[in-house]
C-alpha cells in the first residue's frame, strides 16, 4: 500500500481529466458524482492502508520515499517526482482524502441541478490532486507545485459562479483578490526556496533537514530563510496582514469553503511550517514572530466574527482565528499540537461549513443570520450536528476541540509566555461566544423569515456527511488525550508525530517543569470561561433579544469598527490598491505606455518614412539615370583599381 | 606597314564613348539598343587588335562568342522593344518608366 501511494495523487487527476473533458457529455449527475467522489474514496482507502502498514513498522522505519522518476535535472539541481510517506504526511493525507471524500459526497446533493455540475467536480478533483502533491512531495519543488496548484483551484472555485454578484462586486473579483494576495505570499516562499538552494545546495527535504540539524549555519541566514517561508505561510493560511482574501473567498460554493477555505488548503501554511520545523527551530527569533502573528490573528479575527451577520463570514473569520491558534502552536514549538488542532479543526470547521451550506440550501440562498431563527424544528439533523461542531470549536470537553485547543494553550503557557496564554484564552471565550450567537440566532428564537416557502431538512446525501463529520468532531480528540489524563502511555498523537519533530525539539531549549495542578487550573479556567460565554450568548440572543441592539448603539464606534472589519480592506484600498491603480492609469498607461513606448515605436516608423520619402526619389524609373549611376560606379571602381597599382 | 596598336585602341575607345553617350542621352529605344551594339563592337575590336598584337588566337575566338551572344541578345531585346511598343505605342524610353516607386 505504501508503494501505491502515487495512486492517491494520480486518481484525483484522472477524475479531473474525465469530468473535465467529458463532464458535459454525461447527462446524468450521478455518473459525474460517482467518478468525482469515487476517485477520492479510493485514494482515502489507499492512504488508510498505508497508514496501518506504517503503524505496524518499527518507529525508525516509518519514513518511506516512493521515487517515481526524475523530473528536472540541471547542473547540481536534481528534482524527482518522489512521494514521502511519513507520520506527518500520513496524518495530512488522511485528513485531506477523508474529509475531502465526505465533502465530495455532500457536494452531490448541494450542487444538484447546477448547470456546471461536471466542472465543479473536475475542479474539486484537481484540488485534491494538487493538495496531495503538496503534502506528499519529498522536495520543495513538488511542494511548490502543489502550493500553486491549490491556489489555482481556489481561484477557479471561488469564481465558480462567475456570473453571480458578491457584495459590491462580482465573484470573479473575489477570486482575483484571493489569487493576487496569495501571490504575495508565494513570492516570499519562492525567495525562501532560492535561499535554501543557495545555502544547502539541495531542495530535497531529507538533505536540507539533515544538513540543517547537523551543521551550524549562521543564524542570520536561517532567519532569512524562515522569514521568507513564513511569508508564504502567511499568504496561504490567511494570517495578518494577508488574511483579507479569505472572507471574500466565501463567494464560492459552500462545499468549497468547507474543503478549501477551512479544512485543507488554508492549513497548507501550517503544514509547511511543521514540515520545516527544523529550519524554524534554528531561527528562534522568527519562531517568536510566528507565535506573535498567530496569536494576534487569532484574537483580531475573533473580534470581527463577534458582529458579522453573514453566516459564512462568521465562519470565515473563525477559520482565520483558528489558523492563528495553529501558528501560535508552531511559534511556541508545539508542532504536534498545531497539527492536532489542524486535524480537529478540519473536522469541526468542515462540519460547520457543511451545516451552514445545508441551512443556506434550505433557506434559498439567504445567508443573513438576522433573517433566520427557529430552524431547530425544521432541520433536526443539521441542528444536532451543528451544535456538536459548535461545542467542539468552543472547547467543551470531551469533544475534539477541547483537547487540541487546550494542548496549544498549555504549551503557550509552558514554553512561551503568559501573555500568549492570556490572549489565546480570551480568544477561546470569544470563539464560544460568537459560535453560540450564531447557533441561537439561527436555530432558536422567533422565526424571522417568510413562511411561504418553509425550510426543509436537506436530503440524506447531505446529512450523512454531516453525521460522519459530527462523529469525528466528537471523538476525534481522543487520539490526542494529554498526558495528565491518559497516564503512562502519554499523548498518542504526539508520540506518533514525535520522530518528525525530534530534531526541531532537540534544537529548542528545554523548558522548566510546571506542576500538573497548573495545567488543571488553566483547563478549568478556559472551560469555565467557554461555558460562561455560551450562557452569555444565550442570555443576549435568546432571552433579552433587545439587548444586542442597545449595546450596539451604546458602543456605536466600537461596533462599527468591528462590523467594518477594522476598515482593513478600506485601508489596503487606500494605501496600496488605489495608488497602484491610479499610478498605472495616470503614469504607466497614459505616460509610459502611450507616450514613451508608443512614441518610440511610432517615432521609429515616422523617421524611417521621412528617410524613405527622400531616398525613393532615386528610383525614378528612368533607365538612363540608372545607366549613368552604373557608369559612375564603374568609373570609380576602375579609378580605384588603377590608382592602387 | 604595320598599324600600331594604339590606333586600334583609340578607335575602340572612341567607338565605346560614342556608344555610352548614345545609351545615356538618346530617347529612342532602338537607337539606345544600337548604341549598346556599338559598345560591344568596340570591345570586339580591342580583342581582335590585342589578339593580333600578341600573336594569340584566343582573342579572336572570344570575339565569335561575343557576336553569338550579341545576336541572341539582339533578338531578345528587339522582342522586348516590340512588346513594349505594343503596350505603350511609343519608343520614347522616358515614357516607359513603370519600374519606379
Amino acid at each position: 500500500m505504501i508503494q501505491l501511494i502515487y495512486l492517491t495523487v494520480l486518481l484525483p487527476f484522472l477524475g479531473f481529466l474525465i469530468n473535465g473533458l467529458f463532464g458535459r457529455k454525461f447527462k446524468n449527475e450521478k455518473i459525474i458524482g460517482i467518478i468525482g467522489s469515487g476517485t477520492i474514496g479510493i485514494s482515502f482507502l489507499i492512504v488508510l492502508g498505508a497508514f496501518f502498514q506504517t503503524l505496524a513498522l518499527p518507529v525508525e522505519q516509518r519514513q518511506t520515499i516512493v521515487n517515481l522518476f526524475t523530473w528536472l535535472q540541471a547542473g547540481g539541481l536534481n528534482i524527482n517526482i518522489a512521494y514521502q510517506v511519513d507520520q506527518l504526511s500520513l496524518v495530512m493525507s488522511l485528513i485531506v482524502t477523508g474529509v475531502g471524500f465526505v465533502i465530495h459526497i455532500y457536494s452531490i446533493g448541494y450542487m444538484h441541478g447546477d448547470k456546471s455540475f461536471g466542472r465543479f467536480f473536475a475542479y474539486m478533483n484537481l484540488f485534491i490532486f494538487a493538495m496531495m502533491n503538496l503534502i506528499l512531495g519529498d522536495n520543495f519543488v513538488l511542494l511548490f507545485l502543489g502550493w500553486e496548484g491549490v491556489g489555482l483551484c481556489s481561484y477557479l472555485l471561488i469564481g465558480f459562479w462567475y456570473d453571480r454578484k458578491f457584495e459590491k462586486s462580482s465573484t470573479s473579483d473575489a477570486a482575483k483578490k484571493a489569487f493576487i494576495v496569495n501571490r504575495i505570499g508565494d513570492f516570499g516562499f519562492l525567495l525562501g526556496m532560492f535561499l535554501i538552494y543557495l545555502t544547502f545546495g539541495s531542495l530535497n527535504f531529507n538533505d536540507v533537514f539533515s544538513y540543517a540539524s547537523a551543521v551550524n549555519i549562521s543564524e542570520s541566514t536561517m532567519n532569512f530563510i524562515a522569514v521568507f517561508l513564513f511569508i508564504g505561510a502567511v499568504g496561504k493560511s490567511a494570517q495578518i496582514p494577508l488574511y483579507v482574501w479569505l472572507p471574500d473567498a466565501m463567494a464560492g460554493p459552500t462545499p468549497v469553503s468547507a474543503l478549501i477555505h477551512a479544512a485543507t488548503m488554508v492549513t497548507a501554511g501550517v503544514y509547511m511550517v511543521a514540515r520545516c520545523s527544523i529550519i524554524f527551530a534554528s531561527a528562534p527569533a522568527i519562531l517568536t514572530v510566528v507565535a506573535v502573528v498567530g496569536v494576534l490573528t487569532a484574537i483580531f479575527a475573533a473580534t470581527i466574527a463577534l458582529v458579522q451577520n453573514d453566516i459564512k463570514k462568521v465562519l470565515a473569520y473563525s477559520t482565520i482565528s483558528q489558523l492563528g491558534y495553529m501558528f501560535l502552536a508552531m511559534g511556541v514549538g508545539a508542532f504536534s499540537s498545531g497539527i492536532f488542532h489542524l486535524m480537529t479543526h478540519a473536522f469541526f470547521k468542515a462540519l460547520l461549513f457543511l451545516g451552514a451550506g445545508s441551512i443556506i440550501h434550505s433557506m434559498h440562498d439567504e445567508q443573513n443570520i438576522q433573517n433566520y431563527g427557529g430552524l431547530k424544528k425544521y432541520m433536526p439533523k443539521t441542528f444536532i450536528t451543528f451544535i456538536i461542531a459548535a461545542l467542539a470549536i468552543s472547547g467543551i470537553p470531551p469533544l475534539s476541540g477541547f483537547f487540541s485547543k487546550d494542548d496549544i494553550l498549555w504549551y503557550a503557557f509552558y514554553n512561551g509566555n503568559i501573555l500568549f496564554w492570556l490572549i489565546g484564552a480570551i480568544t477561546a471565550l470569544l470563539t464560544a461566544f460568537y459560535m453560540f450567537r450564531l447557533v441561537y440566532l439561527t436555530f432558536y428564537g422567533k422565526e424571522r423569515f417568510e413562511r411561504e416557502k418553509p425550510p426543509h431538512e436537506s436530503p440524506n446525501v447531505m446529512t450523512i456527511p454531516l453525521i460522519i463529520l459530527a462523529a469525528l468532531s466528537a471523538i476525534g480528540g481522543f487520539i490526542g488525550i494529554p498526558e495528565i489524563f491518559s497516564g503512562e502511555h502519554g499523548n498518542l498523537f504526539e508520540n506518533w508525530l514525535e520522530p518528525v519533530f525530534s530534531n526541531a525539539n532537540a534544537k529548542l531549549a528545554s523548558f522548566g517543569i510546571q506542576s500538573r495542578s497548573t495545567e488543571f487550573l488553566l483547563m478549568a479556567v478556559t472551560i469555565a470561561g467557554a461555558v460562561g460565554s455560551i450562557y452569555y450568548a444565550r442570555y443576549l440572543y435568546l432571552q433579552k433579544t433587545g439587548l444586542p441592539s442597545v449595546y450596539s448603539k451604546k458602543f456605536k464606534g466600537l461596533y462599527n469598527l468591528l462590523l467594518n472589519k477594522y476598515f482593513v480592506d478600506e485601508a489596503y484600498d487606500a494605501a496600496i490598491v488605489s495608488p497602484i491603480v491610479r499610478g498605472s492609469d495616470k503614469f504607466l498607461w497614459k505616460i509610459t505606455d502611450n507616450k514613451i513606448i508608443d512614441g518610440a515605436v511610432n517615432g521609429t516608423a515616422a523617421l524611417i518614412e521621412v528617410i524613405s520619402q527622400n531616398i525613393r526619389k532615386l528610383e525614378n524609373g528612368i533607365a538612363q539615370v540608372y545607366a549613368v549611376i552604373m557608369l559612375l560606379g564603374i568609373a570609380a571602381a576602375l579609378f580605384w583599381l588603377i590608382s592602387s597599382f | 606597314m604595320i598599324i600600331p596598336i594604339e590606333y586600334y585602341l583609340i578607335l575602340s575607345a572612341f567607338m565605346f564613348i560614342v556608344g555610352v553617350t548614345g545609351v545615356l542621352i538618346r530617347r529612342n529605344a532602338i537607337i539606345v539598343f544600337m548604341s549598346i551594339e556599338l559598345m560591344l563592337n568596340s570591345a570586339n575590336l580591342t580583342l581582335v587588335a590585342f589578339s593580333s598584337y600578341m600573336g594569340n588566337s584566343v582573342g579572336q575566338l572570344f570575339v565569335f562568342f561575343v557576336m553569338t551572344v550579341a545576336a541572341a541578345e539582339a533578338a531578345v531585346g528587339l522582342a522586348v522593344i516590340i512588346a513594349m511598343f505594343r503596350n505603350k505605342m511609343t519608343m520614347n524610353i522616358d515614357e516607359i518608366n513603370i519600374l519606379k516607386w
